[in-house]
């Protein structure tokens, strides 16, 4: 078996490895496919469905799609341009996003998502649920809110710091993120080292009384658009 | 501490072996004997079972037969599908309620008693329908309904509810069930009498490459509603690499007003089970699992006594293939209450004993199914054509049907006509013809495939039952004249919301807007932008969902507005005066008028404006 799997995003050649997901060798091409839930290093999850895309005309997510010799993907068309603007709509009617004073602005993967895509408002009608807070842990703090419910935590806490604190419950629009032991964060064995804590990619799981410390303008998000560093990383490559 | 329950609990988990892939049989185990799983039984199970906590809890808040409170030492569960709303649910509900003196969701005050309600249980030809723990209630009226509290309340034996059997296997001492069979047409195929070991003993003659090739030649399609080539596979199963390959039976029959497995399963289990033996010698499995939907558990007992008889008889487990080439054996693998685990990755996962997730594709089940294992999932009829296709040859089996959907299709018939019930026809018949057999003509709208196919009007009636027109897992609900298609709409949208596994975002959340869109323009709220937004929420869910659950789900909506335009027409209109229809300007002041004291002139003048327009456009 030959070690390069050559395919094509949007006609553009890409190599690969064996065994890569689409997702993993289109960042080393430094080709940015839109993503929530897919974090390097993490089993590939497949829940928040941004990073759809079509592959030999079926649409499939790029973090857990493997690559194959040839295989035509479509990324960046008006169709799932605006299927994934849809989705990162749903988020927010979902849940309750309120970026002005949430400290997790500028830094916030979904709301920079929003930003890439050119969302200014959702079109859908806000759902407003009601969703709890779990403050009890001195260190960090849980907002249901504004769980986008990627499982980011639930796989790092699981694979990276072995403790397998969250896992979900309930199903359909019920499901929701709790703690292994019993009902509140405080008496599971989460601690503010965890990498768990930093897997967040909104602002549901935060650290407490580290907010608001970057000031406008040097936050994550504030100059560049999500995506930039991996369409900055090996700008060119691809072309 | 109560160190009788934690006694029990380990009890139950010694006897599944404290075998973490059973924890969905632990903890039903569990539920049956203490009415619960409670937060103790969870730790007992955790602990036994040395599992984190929090994945007992995951899986019994998935499934809706588990409950972490206590119910009653009966549950009833009403049947609110779409037929059974047509049959008189809400007068049955209402007189449950009445006689129990409690709310649907509650339990009367001496524990006794739950009420419930519960998506389709598969008796849709004999709505209004409700399960009594596990006994099956058909054809409810209200004062059935009152006899049925003062029985209970008497002896508390749902068993007793039953006066009358229903014939065939229905009668049997281990079913004494009063569900009826309903099957109005003579069998062609799957349906036709059984030559019982004549398929198996014709399979064991050839080799496991000719089975599969006779089925390919066959034609045959899985009938579950996908209609991927059967032959094709179990030919990937087959090829995989690990040698532990397994068959499992796909009896979740759960798309609401399909219940012709129900009726293959009372009156025709040995070749369910000879189809399971056959492509578990094809593609080179040692076991088999049925999987069969929790409310079908009327029929436990019986299935396994077939099992139990196959085995005596050489039909089943040791040295089935004969000189000492192996051994075949099935167990059953109860579900507990979820529409999704008809999904076979779903379905997998349950078998697993963990929640109902679908899995995520590649890997395929054929290569990385039930614990890693090869698995060929295939439908309770599909297995049913495999034995008629052995034991009377590919040639007799393709005799019926069209080049592309060869043989028959069953039909669950339900809804506005007068012979409901189970029909064998031959792909290719017509909707006109299949209305014609069960005295439906009349006919002003048709449900194919269930709330995932689609809502097909008089114009398409002359359209094809097959996999290439109108596609169906077997269940057809037939409106007649005067139903509101919308609430229909409504009602559907309603189950997807209630049956999403909450994986995705665009099922998890498309389902929840839909729902809320449709209830906008049933009350006359909605603009027309509304109509733009159902498109291209139901697009995206379609391209985006990640199993077929949500990749259907927005049918309901997308089909009416292409086949039913008028349905929406009629209530959509923009607002003369410019406003957003959907936003109730009094609604959203009403807080902050409670809290003020004041009412607010504008908000109450434009609700007043809206209301005379209204009347006007009337």
């Amino acid at each position: 078996m030959s070690d390069k799997v050559t395919f094509t995003i949007d006609g553009v050649e890409v190599e690969g490895r064996p065994g890569q997901k689409i997702i993993e060798a289109a960042d080393e091409a430094g080709i940015y496919i839109p993503r929530l839930c897919h974090q390097p290093g993490l089993e590939p999850f497949g829940s928040c469905r941004v990073c759809t895309v079509t592959a030999n005309g079926r649409p499939c997510s790029a973090c857990t799609q493997p690559i194959v010799p040839n295989m035509i993907v479509q990324n960046d068309t008006a169709a799932l341009q605006d299927y994934r603007k849809t989705l990162v709509e749903m988020m927010f009617v979902e849940g309750n996003h309120f970026c002005m004073f949430c400290e997790k602005s500028g830094n916030c993967e979904l709301q920079a998502m929003a930003y890439r895509l050119g969302i200014t408002v959702p079109r859908f009608p806000f759902l407003f649920p009601k969703r709890e807070i779990d403050a009890s842990h001195p260190d960090i703090l849980i907002d249901h809110n504004r769980c986008i419910l990627c499982g980011r935590c639930v796989r790092t806490s699981r694979d990276v710091d072995g403790k397998q604190v969250f896992d979900f419950v309930e199903r359909g629009p019920h499901k929701r993120v709790t703690v292994r032991t019993g009902t509140r964060l405080a008496d599971s064995d989460a601690d503010v080292s965890d990498a768990a804590v930093d897997a967040c990619p909104v602002g549901a799981l935060l650290r407490k009384r580290v907010g608001y410390a970057v000031p406008v303008g040097k936050r994550l998000y504030d100059h560049e658009p999500i995506g930039s560093d991996i369409e900055a990383g090996s700008a060119g490559k691809g072309n | 501490m109560s160190t009788l329950l934690e006694t029990a609990v380990k009890k139950i988990c010694k006897k599944l072996d404290h075998d973490p892939t059973r924890l969905l049989d632990v903890a039903h185990a569990v539920q049956v004997k203490y009415r619960c799983v409670s937060d103790e039984a969870m730790d007992v199970i955790a602990r036994e079972l040395e599992i984190p906590r929090v994945t007992v809890e995951s899986l019994v808040s998935f499934y809706a037969f588990l409950s972490k409170e206590k119910k009653g030492r009966v549950v009833i569960r009403l049947c609110d599908d779409v037929i059974d709303r047509m049959h008189g649910y809400a007068r049955i509900r209402d007189a449950f309620c009445e006689e129990l003196g409690i709310q649907l969701g509650e339990t009367t005050p001496d524990g006794n008693i739950t009420l419930e309600r519960t998506a389709c249980i598969g008796m849709s030809d004999q709505a209004p329908a409700a399960l009594v723990n596990d006994v099956v209630v058909t054809r409810m009226n209200s004062d059935r309904v009152r006899e049925i509290v003062r029985e209970l309340r008497e002896h508390m034996d749902p068993r007793q509810l039953v006066r009358t059997y229903g014939r065939g296997n229905n009668s049997h001492e281990l079913v004494r069930s009063m569900v009826r069979n309903h099957i109005q047409t003579d069998g062609m195929v799957v349906l036709s009498p059984v030559n019982r070991g004549e398929a198996l003993r014709k399979a064991l003659s050839i080799s496991p490459q000719e089975v599969i090739r006779e089925v390919k030649t066959a034609r045959l399609r899985g009938r579950g509603g996908a209609g991927f080539p059967c032959g094709m596979k179990w030919e990937f199963t087959r090829a995989a690499e690990r040698d532990d390959k397994i068959v499992i039976c796909n009896a979740d029959e759960g798309e609401p007003g399909t219940f012709k497995d129900r009726v293959l399963l009372t009156e025709f289990p040995d070749r369910v089970f000879a189809g399971m033996t056959i492509a578990g010698y094809a593609i080179g499995a040692d076991d088999g699992i049925l999987y069969l939907r929790a409310e079908y558990t009327y029929l436990k007992a019986f299935l396994e006594d077939v099992l139990e008889r196959r085995r005596r008889d050489g039909l089943l487990g040791k040295d089935v293939w004969g000189m000492g080439k192996g051994h075949f054996d099935i167990r059953i693998q109860m579900g507990a209450g979820a529409y999704v685990c008809g999904e076979e990755t779903a379905l997998i996962s349950s078998c697993e004993g963990t929640r109902g997730d679908p899995k995520n594709r590649p890997p395929f089940p054929a290569q990385h199914g039930y614990l890693g294992r090869p698995t060929s999932v295939n439908n309770v009829e599909t297995l049913c054509c495999v034995t008629k296709i052995l034991e009377e040859g590919a040639a007799a089996f393709n005799q019926h049907g069209t080049q592309q959907s060869s043989g028959t299709k069953l039909l669950s018939i339900s809804g506005d006509c007068r012979s409901p019930g189970v029909f064998e026809v031959p792909f290719g018949t017509t909707l006109k013809e299949v209305l014609g057999l069960c005295d439906g003509e009349d006919a002003i709208a048709v449900q194919v495939g269930g709330p995932s196919g689609r809502m097909v009007g008089p114009e398409r009636f002359d359209g094809q039952i097959c996999f290439d027109d109108l596609s169906t897992g077997g269940s057809i609900m037939v409106f007649g004249p005067g139903r509101d298609l919308l609430s229909v709409v409504h009602a559907f949208l309603g189950f997807f919301e209630e049956e999403s596994c909450g994986y995705c975002t665009p099922c998890r959340v498309g389902n929840v807007l839909l729902r809320e869109g449709i209830e906008r323009v049933m009350a006359g709220r909605a603009d027309p932008e509304d109509l733009e937004q159902f498109q291209a929420l139901g697009k995206a869910m379609k391209a985006m969902s990640r199993c077929g659950l949500g990749q259907t789900s927005p049918n309901p909506v997308l089909t009416t507005l292409e086949s039913f335009p008028g349905l929406y027409e009629s209530r959509v209109a923009e607002d003369p005066d410019g406003y957003c229809r959907s936003f109730d300007l009094g609604e959203a002041v009403a807080l902050a008028e409670e809290l003020s004291g004041r009412t607010s002139a504008h908000a109450h003048a434009h609700a007043d404006t809206e209301t005379t327009t209204q009347r006007e456009g009337t």
